[in-house]
C-alpha cells in the first residue's frame, strides 16, 4: 500500500546542562494513505516534537539531528523553507490542543479562514468567502453565513476547534495531524469533534496522525496505534493488537494503570512505579527497564530494537517470552 | 446515603449569581449536598457546571448569594474571623495544577510547614519531624526536603500539595481536579495514595472532577452537575448502572473506552448546538434527545425525584418513564 508519510530514524535533541540530549530517539514509522494512526504516550515522551518535525516547526535550540521524512515521496527535511511552505497546509496540516490560542483573538474567524484559503490558492475575496462558508458548514457549524463574522471569544471551545479544523482543511491536505486536539474539550464535545474528524477523514481520504495521552480516545479513533515512551517508539500495531494483546511491558502497564469506569474499584489501580526518566537522565539499555517488572540483565545494557514479533512491531527483548507465556496460561 | 453516617458538612440550597452589567449568570442554583464522615462525594460535570464554585463556597473562599453552609456544626458567614480561621484547619484543599499551587521560591519543607507556621504549631524541631512524617506518608523521601517545585515532577508536586493539605490533620479535604493534570501512570499512583490516606486517617473527601472514570473509582456518592444544578445523584451503582437523567446517560456514552471492542463513544443525539435554555424548567432540554421537542419540558418547574433512598434526579421524564 502507498504510504502518505514515511519517517525514518528521526532523532531530535534539546540542549541541557549535560550537553545535547535526545528527546526523540531513532523513531521510524509509516502512515499508509487513508489510515488513522494514534500516537500515544505520556508527557515528555516525544509525541508532540515528532509532530512538529513533520510540520518542520522544530526551531533552535531544539534540533533535528538525523533521519528522513518523506511526504508523498518527497524528502521533507531536504527542501528549502520556501519549497516546504508550498507543502505545509497543502499536503500536511495540523490542529492543536488549544483552539483559543491557535486563532487570532482580534480577527473575525471568517477572515482567518479566508486568509488561509487565499494562501493556498489565489482567489478573490468573494470566492474565498464562499469556500470558507462551505468549510464551516462541512465542520458542522450551524448558520455558517452568520457565524463567519464572529470573533473567537463569541464561540465555545468545541466550535472554535471546528474552526481550526476548517482552517487545516482549507489547503486540502492529504495528511492531518491532530495534536491533543480534543484534550481541552468537555467529554460530550470531544465525542462530537472526534466523530467529525472521523467523518472528514473518510470523506476526503485523509491520513490522520492523532496524538493523544488518552488511551480511550486512541482506541476509539485509530486503525493503528504507536506507543512512545521516553523518546522511543516501543510498540506499533493494529488497534486490536495493542489494546487486546499488548506485546511490550510498557503498553501493558499503561493499559493496566488506566482509570475508566469499567475497572474494579475494590482493588488498587496497577500503577507503574516510579516516573518517566528525564531526557538528561535516560537509562542505558531499554528506556523502560528501571520501571519494568520483567527486567533482566540484558535489558539494562543494550537497547532493544523495534522488531517484528507476534504480528506487530515491539521493542522488547523478552516480548515473545513474556507475552506468549502469559497468553498460554 | 444511609442514616447511620454522620454528615460533617453540608450545603443547604446554595445559589451563586455572578453579575456583569445587566447580565446574570447563575453559577449555582439551589444546590444541596452533604459530606459524610470518612466518605467521598464526587461532583462531576463539564466546565461551567458549577463544581468549582461549590467547592470555593464550601472552603469559605466565596459567599453564596442564597442558602447556607454548615461545617462541623458551625454556619459559615456567622463566624467571627478567629472562629473562621480555626475552622479552616479542618477543611483543606488540593488544586489542579501541580506547580502553580506551590510557591516556587519555597523548598518542599517550607511549603509543607506553611500551615503549621500559620497556626503557630510546635517548634522548629517538631515541625521538621512532622514534615518528614508527612513526606513519607505521601510517598516522598527526606531527600526531597530541600528541593523546590521546579525540581520535582508533576506527580511529586501533587504529593507535596497533598502533604501540605494534611499538615493540620483536617477532617475534610477538597480535591479540585487534583489528578486531572497528571499522566495516566502517575494518576493511578496518586489515586491509590489518596485512597490509602483516606482509609488510614478517616478523611472525608469532596472530589471535584470532570473525569467519570476517576469519580467511579474514588466516590461513595456521585452528584452530576449541569449548569449550576445537581441533575442526578446516587451511589456508584445508581449512576453507572442505572442512570436516569438523560444528561448522565449522554455523558457516560461520550466517554471513549480503551477497548476497540467497546461501543464507539456516541456523538450525542442532538446534531446542532442550540442556544442554551434559561428559566426554572430543565436547562438540558435543548440538548436532550427526549426533551428537545417536548413542551412540558419547557414548562415544568423541576423538583428532585427521589427514586430510592440513595438515588435522585432532576427530570420529570427520566429514562425509565
Amino acid at each position: 500500500m502507498k504510504n502518505s508519510l514515511t519517517v525514518k530514524n528521526l532523532s531530535i535533541s534539546v540542549p541541557s546542562a549535560k550537553g545535547r540530549v535526545a528527546v526523540v530517539d531513532d523513531v521510524s514509522f509509516e502512515i499508509p494513505a487513508g489510515k488513522k494512526v494514534g500516537l500515544v504516550g505520556e508527557s515528555g515522551s516525544g509525541k508532540s516534537l515528532t509532530a512538529y518535525a513533520l510540520m518542520r516547526l522544530i526551531k533552535d535550540p531544539v534540533s533535528i539531528d538525523g533521519g528522513e521524512i518523506f511526504l508523498d515521496g518527497r524528502d521533507v527535511l531536504g527542501l528549502s523553507n520556501k519549497e516546504f511552505r508550498l507543502l505545509r497546509g497543502k499536503q500536511i496540516a495540523m490542529i492543536y490542543q488549544d483552539p483559543m490560542s491557535a486563532l487570532n483573538p482580534i480577527m473575525r474567524i471568517g477572515q482567518q479562514i479566508i486568509e488561509s484559503i487565499q494562501l493556498h490558492s489565489p482567489s478573490s475575496e468573494a470566492v474565498a468567502r464562499k469556500i470558507a462558508i462551505e468549510l464551516l458548514e462541512s465542520v458542522g457549524i450551524p448558520e455558517p453565513e452568520r457565524r463567519i463574522d464572529s470573533y473567537p471569544f463569541e464561540m465555545s471551545g468545541g466550535m472554535l476547534q471546528r474552526v481550526v479544523i476548517a482552517i487545516a482543511l482549507s489547503g486540502k491536505p492529504q495528511v492531518l495531524i491532530a495534536d491533543e486536539a480534543t484534550t481541552a474539550l468537555d467529554v460530550t464535545t470531544q465525542a462530537r469533534v472526534l466523530t467529525l474528524i472521523d467523518k472528514l477523514a473518510a470523506e476526503r481520504g485523509l491520513s490522520v496522525l492523532l496524538i493523544t495521552h488518552d488511551l480511550g480516545v486512541a482506541a476509539q479513533f485509530s486503525d493503528e496505534i504507536m506507543v512512545m515512551y521516553a523518546g522511543k517508539l516501543v510498540e506499533n500495531g493494529s488497534v486490536n493488537q495493542i489494546f487486546s494483546n499488548p506485546a511490550h511491558p510498557y503498553t501493558k502497564a499503561l493499559l493496566d494503570s488506566r482509570c475508566d469506569y469499567t475497572i474494579d474499584v475494590n482493588k488498587p489501580i496497577n500503577s507503574i512505579a516510579g516516573q518517566p526518566p528525564r531526557p538528561d537522565n535516560r537509562p542505558s539499555g531499554c528506556v523502560f527497564s528501571p520501571r519494568c517488572e520483567h527486567v533482566k540483565e540484558d535489558c539494562t545494557t543494550s537497547v532493544p530494537p523495534l522488531i517484528h514479533s507476534q504480528g506487530r512491531l515491539t521493542a522488547c527483548f523478552r516480548a515473545d517470552e513474556i507475552f506468549q507465556v502469559e497468553r498460554v496460561k | 446515603m444511609s442514616a447511620d453516617l454522620k454528615a460533617i458538612a453540608s450545603t443547604n440550597g446554595i445559589s451563586r449569581i455572578f453579575r456583569s452589567g445587566t447580565r446574570e449568570v447563575r453559577a449555582l442554583d439551589n444546590v444541596s449536598f452533604s459530606l459524610f464522615e470518612g466518605k467521598t462525594l464526587a461532583l462531576v460535570g463539564e466546565s461551567g457546571s458549577g463544581k468549582t464554585t461549590a467547592a470555593r463556597i464550601l472552603l469559605g473562599l466565596d459567599t453564596p448569594s442564597a442558602g447556607s453552609v454548615e461545617i462541623l456544626g458551625q454556619t459559615l458567614g456567622t463566624l467571627k474571623n478567629e472562629e473562621m480561621r480555626l475552622l479552616r484547619r479542618e477543611i483543606q484543599v488540593v488544586q489542579q495544577d501541580p506547580y502553580s499551587q506551590l510557591n516556587r521560591r519555597h523548598s518542599v519543607q517550607r511549603i509543607i510547614e506553611g500551615p503549621l507556621l500559620a497556626f503557630n504549631i510546635g517548634d522548629k524541631e517538631s515541625r521538621k519531624k512532622k514534615v518528614i512524617e508527612l513526606l513519607e506518608a505521601v510517598g516522598l523521601e527526606k531527600e526531597h526536603l530541600l528541593r523546590r517545585p521546579h525540581e520535582l515532577s508533576g506527580g511529586q508536586c501533587q504529593r507535596v500539595a497533598i502533604a501540605r493539605a494534611l499538615a493540620l490533620n483536617p477532617k475534610i479535604v477538597v480535591l479540585d481536579e487534583a489528578v486531572s493534570a497528571l499522566d495516566v501512570s502517575v494518576r493511578a499512583q496518586v489515586l491509590n495514595l489518596l485512597r490509602k490516606l483516606q482509609q488510614e486517617r478517616g478523611l472525608t473527601y469532596l472530589f471535584i472532577t470532570h473525569d467519570l472514570g476517576v469519580a467511579h473509582y474514588v466516590a461513595d456518592e456521585i452528584a452530576v452537575m449541569f449548569r449550576g444544578r445537581i441533575v442526578e445523584r446516587g451511589t456508584r451503582e445508581d449512576i453507572f448502572k442505572n442512570s436516569q437523567h438523560h444528561y448522565t446517560i449522554g455523558l457516560l456514552a461520550s466517554v471513549p473506552l480503551a477497548s476497540p471492542q467497546a461501543e464507539k463513544s456516541n456523538q450525542e443525539l442532538v446534531q446542532t448546538l442550540p442556544s442554551p435554555a434559561e428559566g426554572d424548567a430543565c436547562l438540558y432540554r435543548t440538548r436532550c434527545a427526549v426533551g428537545i421537542d417536548r413542551l412540558d419540558c419547557k414548562s415544568t418547574t423541576l423538583t428532585l425525584t427521589k427514586g430510592t433512598a440513595t438515588h435522585s434526579w432532576l427530570c420529570h421524564m427520566p429514562k425509565g418513564s
